[in-house]
């Protein structure tokens, strides 16, 4: 047997200078034999602590020596049986707080690059269709309403679908994908990619109804007069703001409104398409998580000379990934840690021309374990920019918890459920998602997604 | 896809569309609105019911030719069928039995008020109704406001029809009344609503007034509709579109009006410039 390397193979990816004028994906993906190289590195451990890493449990031991073994088809089966979205998770699952971090493979040196093999495997799927239509269970005759198509929706749809139910759909937007289509920018994640998923999904028998605003158009309780079952999984679409004066100057954005413009109304080929986006030559994003990263990328591509992140904490505590961090670094996005905006400027017509901030330094930890800002007194400065971009996180929609009798919600506005079924305390309703957890990741949502479905399919037989 | 059941050129360059929306039609009440999408590429467009007719299954709407966006649909015909239909949005307007209630319509306006009124007049109200356009050739729908209303008054800019001036006048006018004016609903332009509210104030009379801001999505989630209202950031889909006009912020709301005004040219001048009805087309399967 050769011997074991330590390292991972990289993945090639579009060079941080052509990339950052351009919407097209940045990662690029393996090559066969790359993917071959690293499939071998797994070691096929008796312990398997990826699988338990996965929220939704994938065989990933089963998968990768599939691979290994050259069968590609038998990969996707595995990977399907239990992830109904994988080339979406390959993409853009935080693999190194999960399977990868877990790997037996990383207490000696890089654990073998999980997320990058199922991305393999899921792209070769999408150009081979090696799965013919996937078997279906005789009907049950149950009728079950997914709200919502984003990742906990669609996967908890899959799964219904796959155990024999119908399932139908409801999305407010006139595209299924939730988050995945309105949030998350074509060049990390292609929407061909995300539409191909759903017709996967679509294929199971699920019905996927557009343009259709539940809690405006019929109620949660109307629709349980015709349905088994309700799962909510509407995720967490309201934007937040900073509530400092001048935000409603011209010019600023909450990165809701931005990345929906850039990714949902394709903005980026205005006046191709007809929806505009103010482009922006000097671009400020308050903000350090992922959307934060993605908002600031898509300002780069649409042709800012300057993009800053502002953020009043250290690099250490910025809630992003650490990749897509290195993504916008590389690209060329200035961080300006420990900042603090104080207001924003704008000239008499009203549109923004700048921010003044604060300098910052951590003090003691606060509730959250990370060492809490604290502001220095007279390091007022002021960043110049035309464009600025709220990216401070989001909360769920109130429209459904508002519109829903017994519908049991917290202080911040998110749907009470069960932990482990998604079960919440009103009668036939399931939650899971954004809407229960608030933000979160993609594959956390689909994990809810999951075991509401299983916890959905008991009730319904077990009310049979 | 949704149909076109019916079309109709109001005035020059003001466009009615009756669409069969049946799910729409049954839930939507008066001052809410709808979101409109063309066809693949195009923008959304939030537009104000004008009429509903659940037993028809319909939903009517009423839009001026001013964009790309909206000169595109006014090509679509009867029998054709745009690509989304979104709705009802918003929160209704309220409507209670208050004693006398002014409306007041400025262009376009008078479509969406013309079902407010109705529910004012069936809620048992005193409906006095203003209502003025620039020149007689751009006022419609003064038959089916008469119909509604105890008391009707028609002004023209231009004095070609009904009295000469502005509807602020006449607002003043019914104010000055021993009547007591329990209410003002205005909804046009946004020059208009503000000095209604400016007109009103003195009289300490509440006026609510309608709002189109800029949206997006239309159900909350962007924020790029917000207003400011009594000092708090709302957001004109979800919050409105109905709001007291005297709380409202005006010099942000124009200011917010004008976000792509430029964008806005330079898509009209390149679809004018080729000729470009690809996209109307596409939505005519």
């Amino acid at each position: 047997m050769a011997k074991l390397d330590l390292n991972r193979v990289e993945m090639p990816r579009q060079e941080p200078k052509v990339r950052a004028k351009n919407f097209k994906e940045v990662a690029l993906g393996y090559t066969e034999d790359m993917m071959k190289a690293e499939a071998s590195r797994c070691i096929q451990c008796a312990k398997r602590p990826c699988v338990a890493g996965c929220p939704v449990n994938v065989d990933i031991p089963e998968f990768i020596r599939a691979l290994r073994d050259g069968n590609v088809a038998e990969s996707v089966r595995i990977l399907k049986g239990k992830n109904a979205l994988p080339a979406i998770c390959g993409r853009v699952c935080p693999q190194e707080t999960q399977c990868e971090e877990a790997c037996t493979l990383g207490k000696k040196g890089a654990s073998v690059a999980i997320g990058r093999l199922e991305r393999y495997v899921a792209d070769w799927e999408l150009a081979h269709h090696s799965e013919g239509k996937p078997q279906i269970p005789p009907p049950t005759g149950k009728r079950i309403a997914v709200v919502g198509t984003g990742p906990a929706g669609l996967t908890c749809a899959a799964d219904l679908a796959k155990m024999g139910h119908k399932v139908t759909m409801f999305e407010a937007l006139h595209e299924p994908g939730g988050v995945l289509i309105y949030g998350i920018p074509e060049f990390r994640l292609p929407k061909a990619i995300v539409k191909a998923e759903v017709e996967y999904v679509k294929s199971l028998g699920v019905e996927v109804r557009l343009n259709s605003v539940i809690g405006k158009l019929d109620t949660v309780d109307e629709i349980l007069s015709s349905y088994d079952a309700v799962f909510l999984g509407t995720g967490a679409g309201l934007p937040m703001f900073l509530g400092i004066p001048g935000e409603n100057l011209n010019g600023v954005y909450s990165a809701n409104e931005f990345l929906t413009r850039v990714n949902l109304m394709k903005a980026y080929l205005f006046p191709e398409y007809d929806t505009p986006v103010k482009k922006g030559r000097r671009v400020a994003v308050v903000g350090a998580g992922n959307v934060a990263m993605d908002a600031a990328r898509c300002a780069l591509r649409l042709g800012a000379e300057q993009v800053y992140i502002v953020y009043r904490r250290s690099k250490v505590e910025a809630p992003a990934r650490h990749e897509e961090l290195e993504n916008a670094e590389e690209e060329g996005v200035i961080f300006k840690w420990l900042t603090n905006p104080k207001r924003f400027i704008g000239d008499a017509r009203g549109w923004v021309t700048g921010m003044e901030c604060l300098e910052m330094e951590l003090g003691e930890p606060d509730a959250s374990g990370r060492r809490r800002p604290i502001p220095k007194p007279g390091t007022e400065f002021t960043i110049e920019c035309d464009v600025a971009i709220v990216a401070l996180g989001t909360t769920p929609n109130p429209l459904i918890a508002q519109t829903t009798r017994g519908l049991a919600t917290t202080s911040h506005g998110t749907v009470v459920a069960d932990e482990q079924t998604g079960k919440t305390k009103k009668d036939r309703v399931w939650a899971g998602g954004d809407v229960v957890t608030g933000a979160a990741t993609v594959i956390s949502a689909m994990g809810a997604g999951k075991r509401a479905a299983a916890s959905i399919d008991r009730f319904l037989r077990g009310a049979q | 896809m949704y149909r076109i059941v019916a079309k109709e050129t109001l005035v020059p360059s003001i466009q009615l569309m009756k669409i069969d929306a049946p799910a729409v039609s049954r839930k939507g009440k008066a001052g809410q609105f709808v979101i409109v999408r063309t066809h693949e590429r195009g923008e959304r467009i939030p537009l104000t019911i004008a009429d509903m007719d659940p037993e028809e299954g319909t939903v009517t709407i009423v839009f001026q030719e001013v964009g790309k966006s909206t000169r595109e649909l006014a090509m679509f015909k009867a029998g054709d069928s745009i690509m989304d239909f979104v709705g009802p949005l918003g929160i209704p307007t309220h409507v209670e039995k208050l004693g006398t209630v002014v409306c007041v319509a400025g262009g376009v306006g008078v479509a969406p008020i013309a079902p407010i009124a109705r529910a004012f007049k069936q809620a048992g109200n005193k409906v006095i109704t203003i209502m003025g356009a620039r020149s007689k050739n751009l006022l419609f729908w003064e038959e089916r406001l008469k119909a509604v209303s105890d008391e009707l008054i028609v002004t023209t800019d231009d004095g070609t029809y009904g009295r000469k001036g502005v509807v602020t006048v006449p607002l003043k006018e019914v104010l000055e009344r021993p009547e007591k004016i329990a209410e003002v609903i205005a909804i046009g332009p946004v020059v208009m609503m503000k000095f209604c509210c400016v007109t009103t104030r003195p009289f300490n009379v509440k006026t609510i007034v309608s709002l189109n801001s800029l949206m997006l999505d239309g159900t909350g989630m962007c924020g790029c509709c917000r207003v400011s209202a009594g000092g708090q950031t709302k957001f004109v889909c979800v919050d409105g579109p109905d709001f007291d006009g005297h709380t409202i912020d005006w010099d942000i709301f124009q200011a917010r009006q004008q976000i792509y005004l430029d964008e806005e040219k330079q898509a009209l001048q390149e679809w004018e410039r080729c000729g470009c009805v690809s996209g109307a087309q596409k939505g005519r399967a």
